[in-house]
């Protein structure tokens, strides 16, 4: 049914051949000049659906948003106790002394930078291949209840809080101590000779040297499992006549792996890894301060766990909040940078 | 008709049984051995003479644990946040992702930005800390003086589980809600009647997130918490291992068993009901790790 438009609002139907009043333009038009009466009618008219958001704008805006109003307290002279409208501007003075001011302070703040990127780069590193591997030989795994089995296994340490996790770590690798002797996993390390004696009974936390790979060790043993999870769906959507054909072929297993396995699941391991790039500086906290300690602050000191300390336990809470501000601002350049590579690849955005 | 594996093939199949079986050996390993530890005897353990069975049992640790009232009060203080904080953030979260995922929603994209927005970028724990300290005074203002709420209530909210659960509201064909509309239903009525249904393994997913990040929470509850009789189980335990590793309350030990089988018999006992439901809820943790198919 076309309608042919004579004057504004009246339109001739050629079907029943009557002029007929156009609602929608008249409706279109009342738009344009009512704009804001019409807005307020539609959230009147679907005031269901604002009342339902509010609960989520209250918790968001409280805890999320007002936090960022304390922010303010990186450019002024923080005193505990004192709201943060009625202290003093000081400009930069708390970014110029982490940044540049070449006391301790300084020195903390550029190993706590340097640490929190290093242990996310060696997580990048060692632990972001882990689960591509362990899903290639899950794989591989053709009985059902086996790899059921295997999966199973390997997910449930993601499953136990980071308390339990961390407990256990120490408690498998703590010193030599009056009552009882060194943790199972330091003993069997230094019978095989990996590590010194001397270090295994020192406690392997307490040693800066050994605090890096305790993190990632145990961060691939926590996390591995499960996120092989993704990869192995990847690859389970060959479909098999795909390695049938490779196999009619001649393919030997490496060749499958390069031309039949490897570009089915390049896209997920270009989006994970562009998404691991992105949360290169948000680095979990709450492991590092539950398995650090004063003798591994060298290596294990992060950005959060500083400012933490600083202005938590202490009352420095201008330089702490300058030292967060600074290192989540970087981030969320690295977010949102990888977002936008992440769209650009795969018509895929992470958000 | 079966084909015979070629050598690379067979050779490739060998190294994933005998990685894997290490690998998930690895990963259960130190729950076998912390159970044992737990119910073996003191001098076992303390001379490390436990390796993967235990040795002279006794059960004096877990009775211990047993009568120690804070231990109890802390598993219901868990209990209560994980149930609460669960609902709370499982109800904010449903109501927002739904009136997200209508196009006809004025101003969606700043609500999406403004949720986004968290995503990006945090305050920090510093400003967090101050506005938690600001918002427990309130609580306590008007009478609330269970910090319990004020976990419940400010913390867990996840920006991420609103926009799974708005992805799979965008999801359920229009139509169907145009023919509830037709028979009379309200706004309330299609969300549970129509909705709710229909996306019930991503509600399921995103229960379970909460839940366990719930269950897990430690860092905010050691701090804002300042009775023992409110601590969460997570703090108990991160506690009694301070204690009992500390060499002052060591050289008084004498109970019959070593102090470390406590440390492992408090483990053990935060493990089991994690264990009992793991495999209910498997199927829902593996469906939620999409990650890269979320859409703006």
């Amino acid at each position: 049914m076309k309608a042919k438009a004579l004057d504004n609002y009246i339109i001739y139907n050629e079907e029943t051949q009557t002029y007929e009043m156009d609602r929608e333009q008249a409706v279109r038009d009342d738009v344009e000049k009512h704009r804001v009466m019409h807005m307020l009618k539609t959230i009147l008219k679907d005031w269901r659906l604002y009342l339902m958001l509010i609960p989520m704008i209250l918790v968001f805006l409280f805890w999320r948003y007002f936090p960022m109003y304390e922010l303010l307290g990186c450019f002024k002279l923080t005193e505990v106790g004192v709201d943060v409208a009625d202290q003093h501007y000081i400009g930069l003075a708390n970014f110029y002394q982490l940044m540049f001011g070449n006391a301790t302070l300084s020195l903390e703040f550029w190993r706590a930078f340097r640490n929190t990127f290093l242990l996310s780069f060696y997580g990048l590193c060692f632990g972001f291949p882990m689960p591509i591997i362990l899903a290639l030989f899950f794989n591989e795994i053709k009985s059902n209840l086996m790899r059921s089995i295997y999966q199973v296994m390997t997910y449930l340490p993601k499953f136990m809080s980071t308390v339990i996790m961390t407990t256990l770590v120490i408690m498998l690798v703590k010193e030599d101590d009056i009552v009882s002797s060194m943790g199972i996993l330091s003993r069997f390390l230094s019978w095989i000779g990996i590590i010194p004696k001397e270090a295994a009974e020192a406690g392997l936390l307490n040693d800066p040297k050994y605090f890096r790979a305790i993190y990632q060790i145990s961060g691939i043993w926590e996390t591995a499992g499960y996120d092989s999870i993704v990869f192995f769906a990847a690859i389970i959507a060959v479909s098999p006549t795909s390695y049938e054909a490779a196999q009619i072929d001649g393919a030997g297993k490496m060749a499958q792996m390069r031309y039949v396995v490897l570009p089915s699941i390049l896209s997920t391991i270009v989006i994970m890894l562009i998404t691991r790039i992105g949360h290169l500086l948000s680095i979990g906290y709450e492991k590092v301060i539950l398995l650090y300690d004063v003798e591994t602050y060298e290596t294990a000191d992060v950005v959060s766990t500083f400012a933490a300390r600083y202005g938590i336990e202490g009352s420095m809470q201008g330089v702490a909040s300058a030292a967060e501000m600074l290192n989540n601002v970087v981030g969320m350049v690295l977010v949102i940078g990888a977002n936008t590579i992440a769209r650009k690849a795969s018509d895929v955005s992470l958000y | 008709m079966k084909r015979k594996l070629e050598v690379s093939e067979l050779i490739f199949k060998v190294i994933s049984y005998i990685f894997l079986t290490i690998f998930s050996i690895c990963c259960l390993y130190p729950f076998v051995y912390a159970l044992s530890a737990s119910i073996s005897g003191r001098h076992a353990v303390e001379y490390n003479e436990i390796i993967l069975f235990p040795k002279d049992l006794q059960f004096e640790a877990f009775q211990s644990m047993f009568n120690n009232n804070v231990f109890w009060s802390s598993y219901t203080n868990t209990l209560f946040l994980t149930l609460y904080g669960t609902i709370w953030a499982l109800g904010v979260a449903i109501l927002g992702g739904y009136a997200l995922s209508k196009k006809r929603l004025l101003f969606r994209k700043g609500f999406n930005f403004f949720l986004v927005f968290t995503m990006w970028f945090s305050a920090g724990l510093v400003p967090q800390y101050l506005n938690y300290l600001a918002t427990r005074d309130i609580f306590h203002g008007v009478g609330i003086t269970d910090d319990k709420w004020l976990i419940v209530i400010a913390m867990g909210m996840a920006a991420m589980n609103i926009i799974l659960l708005r992805n799979a509201f965008e999801g359920v064909p229009s139509e169907i809600e145009e023919a509830a509309r037709v028979d009379g239903a309200t706004e309330m009525q299609v969300l549970f009647k129509v909705y709710i249904p229909m996306c019930k393994s991503t509600i399921a997913t995103v229960t379970l997130f909460f839940a366990i990040s719930r269950w897990n929470g430690y860092y905010w509850a050691n701090l804002m918490v300042s009775t023992d009789a409110e601590r969460p189980l997570q703090v108990f335990i991160r506690r009694k291992l301070e204690e009992l590793t500390n060499s002052e309350n060591l050289a008084t030990w004498n109970e019959n068993y070593a102090a470390n089988s406590a440390i492992y018999a408090l483990i053990v006992c935060s493990v089991i009901p994690i264990l009992i439901i793991y495999p209910f809820i498997q199927k829902y943790f593996a469906k939620g790790v999409n990650v890269g198919g979320v859409k703006e």
